[in-house]
């Protein structure tokens, strides 16, 4: 299963991962052109000011987001980091309310309050959007405590980037979930960057498999522009941490074909590696295997991208017609109100709730 | 009633709300095995067995945040930290995450989630191990705050605080763990919002935080009896939500407010009842509000410098008779 690349090469090789049946394996694929069209219009719609504030795109990573998100059960826990648009999109997020919410409007999957990093969708459980560098890690964790807790069978999946690995509190998650045995599988979606610096540069060991061994957990690497090698990876790992109630790390090799924000002059690599990279785009990739393997033809393919291009702009149309937030609602959601809180500040006195 | 210790009392709530709801257990450094490092969680793995009282690594950031992932699926995780200072290394789940969880996801999810430390001068522990901080947690909004000074609120308090769906931070102080206190039999629940009137008088408010409010008492029997001084003590016993009415009421009665607090004057607690008092009560005001608070230093380790540096009978004297115009402020 493991993928020995040499650090900083492309992974060589085609698609080969194992194709699930028909119907699924153009599905994963309709869903990755979901996510890419998607991303590209939430570009677009950024440079046109419609969305503030930051916005991180996954573009080049779709295999590893599409590849996590049909590893799961619908019953199992998915939650992400700030470049989390594709993620609730794969678990089944309107994408209406996903623009929406990057246009910060009330009809958006956190109403607005949350905006890019933030998208949050509790019926999909999909967990989040968090904007702090290895802050969901622990949160994560905690899912799973409370599947250990309760003695159920989910699972939680935690996504994180190659440069949360040197957060403090990856060594401290990491250690106690193997400590406590919790069903959680870290993805490490290594895109080769924490914003900025490289991993030969942030990291003193680029193995992030061995890191992850070092305190505890298990893991295995896969080719994270292969949708059908990271699904077949993930699922392994999760179906081993459901049944073994143990942490596994799966390490996803993938590239970022777009800056770390929409603010980045990109001065730490060259346009050669990008373009290298760009050979193994995953959409295209897996779209020449399909028709190699008569699963889809050309026209069928082409099809598909046009109905992603049709959500997408029903998702445009729907953000933009949707009504900014009340301003009488700054202050609604601070506060769970009934217990010890009846007011939205600090000064409001108590009430009886009955009154 | 009966008397017990307020170690007692906080351990009390612990045992009687894990009793009442199998979705109530514990985490923090020590609080297993070692009983807890102030004996707060005595008995209770024995009671309770390990999967409900949970010894954990020192990793305050992530036993926090486990906390807060728990507590988003339904379960109600009471984390101790072993102390107050060391909540700085979990600032970011505390802030960043507990608190805002519930507004940045649209209100479409809540963390139940209890946090316990003791804060706290007076054991010579030096700079980094008597911090008062309830200061830095009133300011975030998504945080309820507690500060018991009684063995009495610190169990109606926590168990009020462990059924609440929001994030609290329960400040415990190290110094009245072994404080005595009448506690009433049976539930015992102290409402958020509603401040205690520790002493009744008429010519100032003193409103006392934490362990302050003890000291105010004190102060006031002192004032009373050397002095021929009224003092009202008020004790809000939880600075988010704040009774504000409270001290709002006593004000129109004795027109003169002193605020004491352990912690450091800037952008403290007492900084934030003044300017409170003065937009809501300015007509009932003879003069400014005093603040007695703990001194603009890191905590010394030296007795007698520790001893200057937070607030004591004295200086709230000295504050009530500067306010009513009895001698010059120092």
């Amino acid at each position: 299963m493991a993928v020995k690349n040499p650090e900083g090469a492309v992974p060589p090789r085609p698609p080969s991962g194992p194709i699930p049946d028909t119907a699924a394996a153009t599905e994963w694929l309709a869903t990755m052109m979901l996510v890419r069209r998607f991303e590209e219009r939430a570009g677009e719609s950024y440079t046109r000011a419609k969305v503030g504030g930051f916005l991180h795109l996954a573009i080049g990573e779709e295999a590893v987001v599409v590849g996590a998100a049909r590893a799961l059960r619908d019953t199992d826990w998915l939650i992400s980091t700030y470049r989390s648009h594709g993620h609730a999109l794969a678990r089944g997020t309107d994408p209406g309310r996903v623009m929406a919410e990057l246009y910060g409007k009330t009809t958006g999957s956190s109403g607005g309050r949350g905006g890019s990093m933030h998208i949050f969708d509790l019926d999909r459980r999909f967990m989040g959007g968090w904007g702090i560098v290895g802050g969901n890690i622990p949160i994560g964790a905690g899912f799973a405590l409370q599947s250990s807790y309760r003695g159920n069978d989910e699972v939680t999946l935690c996504v994180l980037g190659d440069g949360a690995t040197n957060q403090g509190t990856f060594g401290e998650t990491l250690n106690l979930a193997a400590l406590w045995k919790l069903p959680v599988v870290f993805l490490v979606t290594n895109n080769r960057f924490g914003m900025g610096t490289s991993i030969e540069r942030h990291s003193a060991v680029t193995d992030l498999v061995r890191k992850g061994e070092g305190l505890g957990v298990e893991g295995q690497r896969c080719d994270g522009m292969d949708v059908a090698a990271t699904q077949a990876a993930i699922s392994e790992a999760v179906e081993i941490s459901r049944a073994e109630q143990r942490p596994i790390l799966v390490e996803a090799m993938t590239y970022r074909f777009r800056g770390h924000s929409m603010a980045d002059p990109e001065k730490y690599r060259t346009k050669e590696q990008v373009e290298e990279w760009k050979l193994r785009d995953p959409i295209p990739n897996f779209t020449e295997r399909l028709i190699a393997e008569g699963i889809v033809d050309k026209t069928g393919a082409e099809e598909l991208d046009k109905q992603a291009i049709a959500q997408v702009d029903a998702a445009v149309e729907f953000a933009d017609a949707s009504p900014e937030p009340a301003p009488e609602s700054l202050h609604d959601g601070v506060y769970s109100l009934g217990g010890e809180v009846h007011g939205w500040l600090s000064t409001d006195p108590p009430q009886d709730p009955a009154s | 009633m009966s008397e017990i210790r307020y170690r007692e009392a906080v351990g009390r709530a612990l045992r009687e709300e894990m009793l009442r709801d199998e979705n109530v257990f514990l985490m923090g450094e020590d609080i297993g095995v070692f009983d807890g490092a102030f004996k707060v969680t005595e008995g209770l793995m024995d009671e309770f067995g390990e999967k409900r009282v949970r010894d954990t690594p020192i990793s305050e950031n992530s036993i926090v945040g486990m906390g807060v992932g728990s507590a988003m699926l339904g379960l109600r995780p009471v984390v101790e930290l072993m102390t107050i200072n060391f909540s700085l290394l979990a600032m970011d789940q505390i802030v960043n995450h507990a608190a805002h969880i519930r507004y940045m996801f649209g209100g479409r999810v809540s963390v139940p989630l209890v946090i316990r430390m003791p804060q706290g001068a007076g054991n010579q522990l030096g700079p980094t191990h008597s911090h008062c901080f309830e200061a830095l947690y009133l300011h975030v909004p998504g945080l309820l705050v507690a500060v018991p000074s009684t063995p009495a609120d610190a169990l109606g308090l926590l168990k009020s605080a462990i059924r609440d769906d929001n994030p609290v931070i329960f400040i415990e102080h190290e110094t009245l763990y072994q404080e005595k206190g009448e506690v009433p039999e049976g539930e015992h629940l102290v409402p958020f919002g509603k401040a205690a009137v520790r002493r009744e008088g008429t010519d100032v408010t003193i409103v006392g935080i934490s362990r302050m409010a003890r000291t105010a008492e004190r102060a006031a029997q002192i004032l009373e009896d050397e002095h021929g001084v009224s003092a009202e003590v008020i004790d809000p016993r939880t600075l988010r939500p704040l009774d504000l009415d409270t001290i709002l009421t006593s004000l129109k009665k004795t027109n003169h407010c002193i605020v004491v607090e352990e912690g450091w004057p800037h952008g403290g607690v007492g900084a934030n009842i003044a300017a409170l008092v003065q937009e809501h009560g300015f007509d009932d005001l003879d003069g400014p509000v005093l603040r007695v608070t703990g001194a603009d230093v890191p905590m010394p380790y030296s007795k007698s410098l520790e001893h200057l540096a937070y607030p004591h009978e004295p200086q709230v004297i000295e504050a009530v008779l500067a306010s009513l115009g009895r001698k010059a402020p120092a």
